[in-house]
This record gives structure tokens, C-alpha cells and sequence, in this order.
């Protein structure tokens, strides 16, 4: 299965970048799950939690508010606030 | 000639100076290697923001376009924000870039334009408030933040808002230096309102068709205010690099001129020592001679 690039960005740092299977996402009108070759989006977020699933593996994290925009090269989130939930 | 008592004092107190600088020296050193890695990490954010507002404005330039993109379309009443250190003892560091953020202002003054100052860190405020004494509009004192986080660009970012949106300035320029290098810091004028959008990237490439939730302009009126907080930032990171950077070659320097002055005198307490013993055995022969 052809996977997707995303990243993850805080304005302190970069929280994460690499390929993975799936990403979910709070949009601020909804809920949304992105998968490889999506077609180009972009939403503002609300508070919530971004869950990537990378195969059996699962990584949860905490955001408050952002932006995500998924182009040609994948799905990159500019969050305000970002940590790795437990 | 100083007497040898009077050396003495002199060359401890040099090399008691030494020990300050060089301690500095290296503080300044750990902490450079700190806040480069705190400025380099803080890039990602700033770039990508940057690539997606040029990705945004190219689709909603014209009438409709926020008011932060697009300008008021005046060029009169300018709002300058001078960001440098608050703290001394950094070689040129806040002189270099208030030096730069003068002959802006001045060149603008000259033009007839109203000009207006806000000053990040103390040392700019002292070096600005007699200058341009009635155009400062706020200082900021930046020392008692031990991280800077978006936080601590946020009020600055609030005060350019205000005087934007209360049609109190048209154009709005930051000064700060950028850190290229260890041993380069450069001066720079970064205009922040309107935004200047970098164009040729968008526009090369194959324009997907995107779909905005919600519209792209509502998208956009949140995501301008931010990039405005986020170059503060990386601007306010970039200087805090930088005045390290500045303070750690200018306490090398004044390791090195203290080492070079403790030379410089022991030679010189010597050589009075050796001229004194030399003179009291003359005085011992010559009285026993004369016995």
C-alpha cells in the first residue's frame, strides 16, 4: 500500500516526519482521516488529538489548534501547541 | 615609574578581569550552541507557513485579499520594530543593527514620511530613546524570559496588529540580524506588512486544485496574524543566536588583550625588580669599598 508523508510541526520544532499509513486529524468542521494520494486540502484545526498508524504501530499526539495541508507531497501540520500524548 | 608594589596590584587585577571574561567567554559559547539549535529547529515551522500562505495569496490576490497581504496601499506612515539584545558586552552586536535601523528610519524621515519606533530589548530602547524621542510607540524588555517561545513574540506581534488595524501605520518593517555564521551576524530589514509573499514557487508549479475548509479566505485572516508572530519569533531566535555569537568573540578578544597586557607588565615589573636588586648591590660594593 502506498504511503503517506506527513509531518508534524510545533513553532519550537519539528514533532515528527516520515511515511506512515494513516493520519486523523481534528478539522475545525469535522474529523478527518488522511490516506496516500489524497486529493489537496487544506483546513484550519481545532484543539484535539492527531492519531499516525504506521502498520501496528499507533502514535497519539496532543494539539491545540493549527493548520493542515495536504498537497501532491503529502500532509503537513503546522500546530500551534504540539506534544506527544502518553 | 610606577612603584613595584603598585605593578603588582596592576597585573592581579588584570588577570582577575581574564577570569571574568574568559568565564563569559565560555558561557556565551554553551549557550550560542544552545540558542542555534533553538533557531535552527524553529525554521521547519516558519518555512512551511511561509510556503503555504504563497500557495494561498496566489489564489485570492485582489480585492478580496486581507488587509495584512495586500496593505493599506498607502506608504506614508511607517512603523519601525528594532529588535536586539538587552544585555551588553557583546562586541558591535546591538550597535550594528540600531545602526542599520537608523539610516532607515532617518532616509524615511527625510522622505517626509511619519515614522514610528517600537524597541525589543533594552539596549535598543537606551540607544533609540533620545534619537527618536516622541516616535516610540512601546519597548519591550525581553531579560526576564529564559525561553523564547511564541509567547514572548506574541505581545509584540499584538502592538503591530493594533497600530495596523487602527490605520495608525501603513508599512511595517522589523530590524534584526540575521545569523548566518559564528563570525557573521548580518543587519536586516525585514518588511512584515504588507507581507512580502514569495511568488515564484507557487506559480511554477502544477496548481492543484485545492478544497478550503472553511473558505480560503477565512483560512488565510488566521493564518497571516500567526505568520506575523511566527517571523517575530524566528527573528527574536535569530538575534538571541547571534548577540552569543557576538559576545563570545568579543570576550575571546578581551581574553586575549588581558593575556597580552599581564605579559606586558610582568615584563615590565621585572625588569624594575632586576633594576632595583641591581642598584642595591651597586650601593652594598661601593659602601663596602669605601671602608
Amino acid at each position: 500500500m502506498a504511503k503517506l508523508h506527513f509531518s508534524l510541526v510545533a513553532p519550537e520544532r519539528e514533532l515528527f516526519s516520515g511515511e506512515v499509513d494513516m493520519v486523523q486529524a481534528p478539522g475545525a468542521e469535522g474529523d478527518f482521516g488522511v490516506l496516500a494520494n489524497h486529493a489537496p486540502f487544506m483546513t484550519t484545526l481545532r484543539e484535539g488529538k492527531v492519531t499516525v498508524k504506521d502498520g501496528a504501530t499507533t502514535k497519539v499526539f496532543d494539539i491545540q489548534g493549527g493548520f493542515a495541508d495536504v498537497g501532491p507531497e503529502g500532509l503537513t501540520i503546522l500546530a500551534e501547541h504540539a506534544v506527544e500524548a502518553a | 615609574m610606577a612603584s613595584l608594589k603598585e605593578m603588582r596590584n596592576r597585573i592581579s587585577s588584570v588577570k582577575a578581569t581574564q577570569k571574568i571574561t574568559k568565564a563569559m567567554q565560555m558561557v556565551a559559547a554553551a549557550k550560542l550552541r544552545r540558542s542555534q539549535d533553538a533557531a535552527e529547529s524553529a525554521r521547519p515551522y516558519a518555512r512551511r507557513l511561509a510556503s503555504v500562505i504563497a500557495n494561498l495569496a496566489a489564489g485570492v490576490s485582489g480585492d478580496g485579499a486581507p488587509k495584512l497581504l495586500a496593505g493599506t496601499g498607502r506608504d506614508d506612515r511607517h512603523l519601525v520594530v528594532v529588535a536586539a539584545a538587552d544585555r551588553g558586552l557583546a562586541g558591535g552586536f546591538t550597535s550594528s543593527i540600531v545602526r542599520a535601523a537608523r539610516a532607515h528610519i532617518d532616509g524615511l524621515i527625510a522622505q517626509g514620511k511619519d515614522v514610528r519606533v517600537v524597541c525589543v530589548g533594552k539596549k535598543v530602547t537606551a540607544q533609540l530613546a533620545k534619537p527618536y524621542a516622541g516616535r516610540i510607540v512601546e519597548t519591550f524588555d525581553l531579560s526576564s524570559y529564559r525561553q523564547l517561545t511564541l509567547s514572548v513574540a506574541q505581545p509584540i506581534a499584538d502592538v503591530i496588529t493594533r497600530e495596523y488595524e487602527a490605520g495608525e501605520t501603513d508599512v511595517v518593517t522589523l530590524f534584526y540580524s540575521r545569523f548566518k555564521s559564528v563570525v557573521q551576524q548580518i543587519p536586516t530589514g525585514l518588511q512584515l506588512i504588507p507581507a512580502v509573499v514569495e511568488t515564484g514557487e507557487a506559480a511554477s508549479g502544477p496548481t492543484a486544485v485545492y478544497e478550503y475548509e472553511p473558505s480560503e479566505e477565512a483560512i488565510l485572516e488566521t493564518l497571516l496574524p500567526r505568520n506575523l508572530t511566527v517571523q517575530i519569533l524566528s527573528a527574536l531566535l535569530d538575534n538571541m543566536a547571534g548577540f552569543y555569537a557576538s559576545q563570545m568573540t568579543a570576550m575571546d578578544n578581551a581574553t586575549r588583550n588581558a593575556g597580552d597586557m599581564i605579559k606586558r607588565y610582568t615584563l615590565e615589573y621585572n625588569r624594575s625588580r632586576q633594576a632595583q636588586i641591581t642598584k642595591e648591590l651597586i650601593e652594598i660594593i661601593s659602601g663596602a669599598e669605601a671602608v
